[in-house]
């Protein structure tokens, strides 16, 4: 079944006098489960193409169905609502709270959703177990090493337990061990059936994922695929 | 999101940024303490001068010679000339009309009182007995001047506290002989110490009786009469009648002025009640640049925290949410400022009152509510702009800023 469905969308940038076109008539559907790499060089519109899927940008023209929705035409808290019970975000700056520890912040999309304290409370426990981080709770974020700083953003970005996680480079302020252990924890995440979208530089990264996606001025350039392995 | 979760989201957002945080509850803080202090300042002026206007007796109607324009009291009718002189027989004619309880003539002057190789300078009034009971004046020791004829002047002389200590120290005054001016009197009486009053120091006065201090002064005139009502209720009419005896006694013509103690009252109480509000009003600018400051405060806190807002945005936090966590936070920083600054501007005036006692320095309630709501108020409105700045944000250029 389809998870995502992209038809004909564009996306233009004004930049001055001239109209730069992120994404140009793109078509891309995805399944439930999958692995996709998105790869290009910088400006080939990988990053657009991230924050459309994770409702964060608009585009302007064409259609993103999302699990058989048209969530193009939701209205800016409906997207939210989306966001917040369907999509996980990771980020090559982890992006979590300074001020809060580990603990509050894998539990900040939970509080933002309106959960109880107490449900919070068990499920931040859960996954502070199930991510090896069950003696850094009350640490803040400088505190952790980069690792553990990402695999904290990485269980604020399953607490939701969503549909889809999108990680933008998610090894790149990472070293080649702690990047692998990173990787290795998404792919588990996607083995447990979420689809799992990355963008990245990183051949070998890329390598790995089933389906890689290889874009070029705001298009799909090439796609290859291989079995799983 | 809840509310517990937004309040204790704001409050950590405070506590993570101390410096700006602490200044800002600071300016709030001095905004309202100014309020309540400044507001105590003058509502103590107003209590103070209430009270000592209220102390010189009750239900006074005071006659003074000459005529001002208009009635009620004005500063102007203490500079008037006189165009035909008050005397001890008009005084007496007063105590004829209905309504009137006690009436008392006063002629003043300054002189010398020697005891024992002692002198100073003295202000001597010329009164009658009932002019302590009218003045609320009580003794400590002996008794007031004689109950007889108002044109006698007995040798005798009642005196305040001060002068008591000063010739005499520690022993008896009564029964003394002083020399006042040229004349020998006798001390009958002493008066209880109360200090100081609206510019007379009774503790300093010398009383005789009123024919005496005529002769003293060599002069028929009076300074003032002060007339005692029966009642609250008999005053304007005491007033008109004083008016009506005093025109037909100076050929009918009206030349003398009466001025009511409620009057002087109402004038006084309504004069440093607006000046009370003028100080609260400026006091209210300070609240206003507080409340500049807390919106300050937060749009540098948006910027700041721009990244922040952004990965709210990714996490799903609606804009209502966004907003609310920043106007909750603006909200906090000006109702602890707030508080801070009513326990600061309340220990101001404990401090006043305990360094000045005399001075009744309570913050009025009316500026206590409105400095506290002013406070809340601004905060909370200089905090909406912040609010929807944050939740405007675009969530991918938000993202960037990290």
């Amino acid at each position: 079944m389809a998870l995502i469905e992209l038809k004909g969308i564009e996306r233009v940038f004004q930049l001055g006098d001239a109209a730069v076109h992120a994404l140009a008539g793109l078509d891309l559907r995805i399944d439930n489960g999958e692995y996709v790499a998105v790869m290009g060089p910088s400006g080939s519109g990988k990053s657009t193409l991230l924050n459309l899927l994770g409702l964060l940008d608009r585009p302007n023209s064409g259609t993103y169905r999302l699990e058989g929705r048209d969530v193009t035409t939701l209205s800016a808290d409906e997207q939210a609502r989306v966001r917040s019970e369907r999509i996980g975000f990771v980020f090559q700056s982890f992006h979590l709270v300074p001020r809060l520890t580990a603990a509050e912040n894998i539990a900040l999309p939970m509080m933002l959703a309106g959960i109880p304290a107490r449900e919070r409370n068990a499920r931040v426990a859960r996954a502070l177990a199930g991510f090896g981080l069950e003696n850094r709770a009350d640490h803040r974020p400088d505190q952790l090493s980069g690792g553990q700083r990402q695999r904290v953003a990485i269980a604020r970005a399953t607490i939701m337990q969503p549909a889809l996680i999108l990680a933008d480079e998610p090894t790149g302020n990472l070293d080649r061990h702690t990047g692998d252990e990173v990787v290795n924890l998404l792919e588990s995440l996607n083995a447990g059936g979420v689809t799992l979208i990355v963008v990245t530089h990183d051949q070998a990264m890329g390598a790995r994922a089933r389906r890689r996606i290889v874009m070029e001025d705001g298009r799909i350039d090439h796609e290859s695929s291989h079995a799983p392995g | 999101m809840r509310l517990a979760d937004t309040l204790r989201f704001a409050r950590d957002a405070a506590a993570g940024y101390p410096l700006r945080t602490a200044l800002s509850v600071l300016a709030m803080s001095i905004g309202v303490a100014a309020v309540v202090i400044l507001t105590a300042l003058g509502d103590g002026a107003r209590r103070y001068v209430v009270g000592q206007f209220a102390s010189i007796g009750t239900n006074l109607v005071i006659v003074l010679p000459g005529r001002s324009g208009t009635g009620g009291f004005n500063p102007a009718n203490a500079i008037t000339t006189t165009p035909r002189d008050l005397t001890i027989d008009d005084a007496a004619a007063l105590l004829r009309a209905a309504g009137v309880r006690r009436v008392a003539p006063l002629a003043v002057g300054t002189s010398e009182i020697s005891f024992g190789g002692r002198l100073r300078e003295v202000m001597v009034a010329g009164s009658v007995s009932d002019f302590l009971p009218i003045r609320n004046f009580e003794l400590v020791q002996g008794s007031g001047l004689p109950d007889d004829d108002w044109s006698r002047g007995a040798p005798v002389a009642v005196i305040g506290a001060t002068i008591r200590d000063e010739l005499f120290g520690g022993e008896p005054a009564v029964g003394k002989l002083v020399r006042v001016g040229d004349r020998r009197l006798r001390v009958v009486g002493v008066l209880k110490p109360v200090g100081q009053g609206l510019g007379l120091n009774t503790d300093e006065l010398v009383i005789v009786p009123v024919a005496l201090a005529q002769a003293m002064f060599n002069s028929n005139t009076l300074f003032r009469i002060l007339i005692e009502a029966t009642s609250r209720e008999a005053i304007p009419e005491v007033k008109e009648r004083a008016l009506e005896i005093l025109r037909q006694r100076h050929r009918g013509e009206e030349d003398v002025t009466v001025i009511t103690q409620d009057a002087i009252l109402a004038t006084f109480d309504k004069l440093l009640g607006t000046l009370t509000l003028g100080v609260a009003g400026i006091a209210a600018i300070s609240l206003a640049v507080a409340g500049i400051l807390v919106m300050n405060v937060m749009l540098v806190a948006v910027t700041q925290r721009t990244g922040e807002i952004g990965l709210l945005k990714a996490l799903g936090a609606p804009a209502r949410t966004i907003r609310l966590a920043f106007l909750t936070e603006a909200a906090m920083l000006s109702t602890v400022g707030a508080l801070l600054g009513y326990l600061l501007g309340e220990s101001g005036a404990f401090a006043l009152r305990q360094f000045f006692p005399v001075f009744p320095a309570y913050p009025p309630d009316w500026a206590v509510i409105a400095g506290l709501g002013t406070a809340l108020v601004t905060g909370l409105l200089f905090g909406v702009m912040p609010a929807r700045r944050a939740a405007r944000l675009d969530p991918v250029q938000a993202l960037m800023k990290h």
